[in-house]
């Protein structure tokens, strides 16, 4: 497994810590962050999960940092930094991109929203806030361009399934059907005015991620709201728990398992963000070199064929039993109901169908390269 | 949560209930709350041995990986095929979603074990439930 983060000294609390724990949310600390993992009482991870996939769930993600870049050169700058093309952002569009190290492994992947003419907003891990933005910071400097750390701002959060948008509509005077998935737009949400509105999530459904003062009323002003807005679609509050579970069915990366800094961007199989066309930017030249020497490893579904599951860090042998690779992430999938993992194992190994063993307790249990994400959410007709 | 006073319990949260010299096996309605959602149990086969205080198998929720541990020695004579494939019953009921059927080794063992009201204490001083 990567080398684990700096530890944090204390533990963080969001602003809604108290309406969690009002809500008798089991607690947890993640990354430093004292964060609701699931919700019992209204129904536990498989519940909240599967409230996501088929109607809505709420998501306190305050823990996730905030960077802003503006200035003459913002553009420039989030070029240099980021592996997307950024100049390809029309104002109130967002893209998913990984800042890298020059050996074109990852510093974390973001979001990058551009908010303004020069003015762009990163969205980063809880666990990498500190070494983010210094990193980009130091990295920035000779850009004519301000870089501002805004994690502290916001209470993020983030109202994601298909029913979202129908709850978030009634506490909001934005026109939502206006805004495409990875867009942004601000308007008024619960009488704040002026909110940032992004339809983005880490969930694999439709969503929407909202920009809220971080101040404790505020916030739990907004999370009540957006709860009781929600009832009639049968919203539940979920915790990392099912944040985890919905992000692995869609084969979304989390820092410090598919992707850190001894992961590179090739065998993430991210290589639809990374615009190489780009001429320069960090982390480039590794990866054209990496490129022309192939990778040894590569990032794969997992689906169990015996009974078992799969988890983090478990190794991942051939038929024959030999050491090929390891899970980055495993679980039961509460909307598939299956036992999946993804794990990395030389490409040769890693064709569709190809059968592999999971260490388990010991054991080597039967499991399959399977095709991802796991889980696509139906298309539906556009608004 | 008022836990039955048929049984026996340890401080790994497994209870006991034991007729004689046969004696069933399971895990408490606080162990279920502290694992969540139950997605597979792993349990030893009819003829196995287990002995007091060691894992005898596993439990997991969709997130945490848990131990079982026997509370007593013995011979497993029955084990819940339903829990295969339908392990939430564990949520549900969990004091009635069994495991195993064990013949007791030695049912003086039993005696060390938690009453129900010393359990009742003992959770409540763990995890304020």
């Amino acid at each position: 497994m990567p080398a684990a983060e700096a530890t944090t000294p204390t533990i963080r609390k969001t602003a809604l810590n108290a309406t969690h724990r009002a809500m008798a949310a089991k607690m947890v600390e993640f990354n430093g962050w004292d964060m609701p993992v699931e919700y019992p009482s209204a129904g536990g991870i498989i519940a909240e999960h599967n409230a996501v996939r088929t109607g809505v769930g709420v998501f306190d993600v305050s823990h996730m940092g905030d960077i802003r870049l503006s200035g003459a050169q913002a553009l420039e700058a989030v070029q240099h930094i980021s592996m997307n093309d950024a100049s390809r952002l029309a104002i109130g569009q967002a893209q998913y991109s990984a800042l890298l190290y020059p050996q074109g492994t990852f510093v974390d992947d973001v979001i990058v929203h551009r908010l303004g003419d020069k003015e762009y907003l990163l969205v980063i891990n809880a666990g990498t806030r500190e070494k983010d933005f210094n990193w980009v910071r130091d990295n920035t400097r000779q850009f004519n361009c301000r870089v501002e750390n805004l994690s502290d701002d916001f209470t993020q959060i983030a109202i994601q399934g298909p029913r979202g948008v129908d709850l978030l509509q009634k506490v909001t005077d934005a026109d939502l059907s206006g805004v495409k998935f990875y867009w942004v737009t601000h308007g008024t949400v619960c009488g704040l005015k002026d909110i940032l509105i992004a339809r983005t999530g880490y969930t694999g459904e439709d969503g929407f991620e909202i920009y809220v003062p971080s101040d404790e009323a505020t916030s739990a002003m907004v999370w009540n709201k957006v709860l009781e807005a929600g009832k009639e679609f049968g919203v539940l509050p979920c915790g990392l728990g099912a944040r985890n579970t919905l992000r692995l069915e869609s084969k979304l990366p989390l820092y410090g398992h598919e992707i850190s800094d001894t992961i590179n961007v090739w065998e993430a199989g991210l290589d639809r963000f990374c615009k190489m066309e780009k001429p320069k930017f960090v982390g480039r030249d590794a990866l054209e070199k990496a490129k022309s020497e192939g990778i040894k490893r590569t990032l794969v579904g997992l689906e169990m064929v015996e009974r078992g599951i799969a988890r983090d860090g478990y190794k991942v042998l051939d038929e024959g039993g030999r050491e090929i690779g390891y899970v980055t992430s495993g679980s039961y999938a509460p909307f598939l109901k299956k036992n999946i993992a993804l794990a990395y194992v030389p490409p040769e190994l890693a064709g569709l169908g190809a059968t592999l063993k999971v260490e388990i307790r010991g054991q080597g249990v039967k499991a399959q390269v399977a095709p991802t994400p796991f889980y696509r959410r139906p298309k539906k007709a556009k608004h | 949560m008022a836990y039955p006073s048929d049984r026996k319990y340890t401080k790994e949260h497994e209870w006991i209930k034991a007729e004689g010299k046969n004696a069933t096996i399971g895990i408490t309605d606080y162990a279920q709350q502290s694992l969540g959602d139950i997605v597979f149990v792993e349990l030893p086969k009819v003829g196995a041995e287990i002995a007091a205080g060691k894992a005898f198998g596993t439990v997991e929720s969709v997130k945490a990986v848990s131990d079982l541990y026997a509370p007593a020695s013995g011979t497993v004579t029955e084990v819940n095929a339903e829990l295969a494939t339908a392990p939430e019953k564990i949520n549900k009921d969990a004091h009635g979603a069994w495991m195993l059927k064990i013949t007791l080794k030695n049912p003086d063992e039993l005696a060390s074990l938690l009453s129900a009201k010393d359990y009742e204490k003992f959770v409540s001083e763990e995890g304020g439930q």
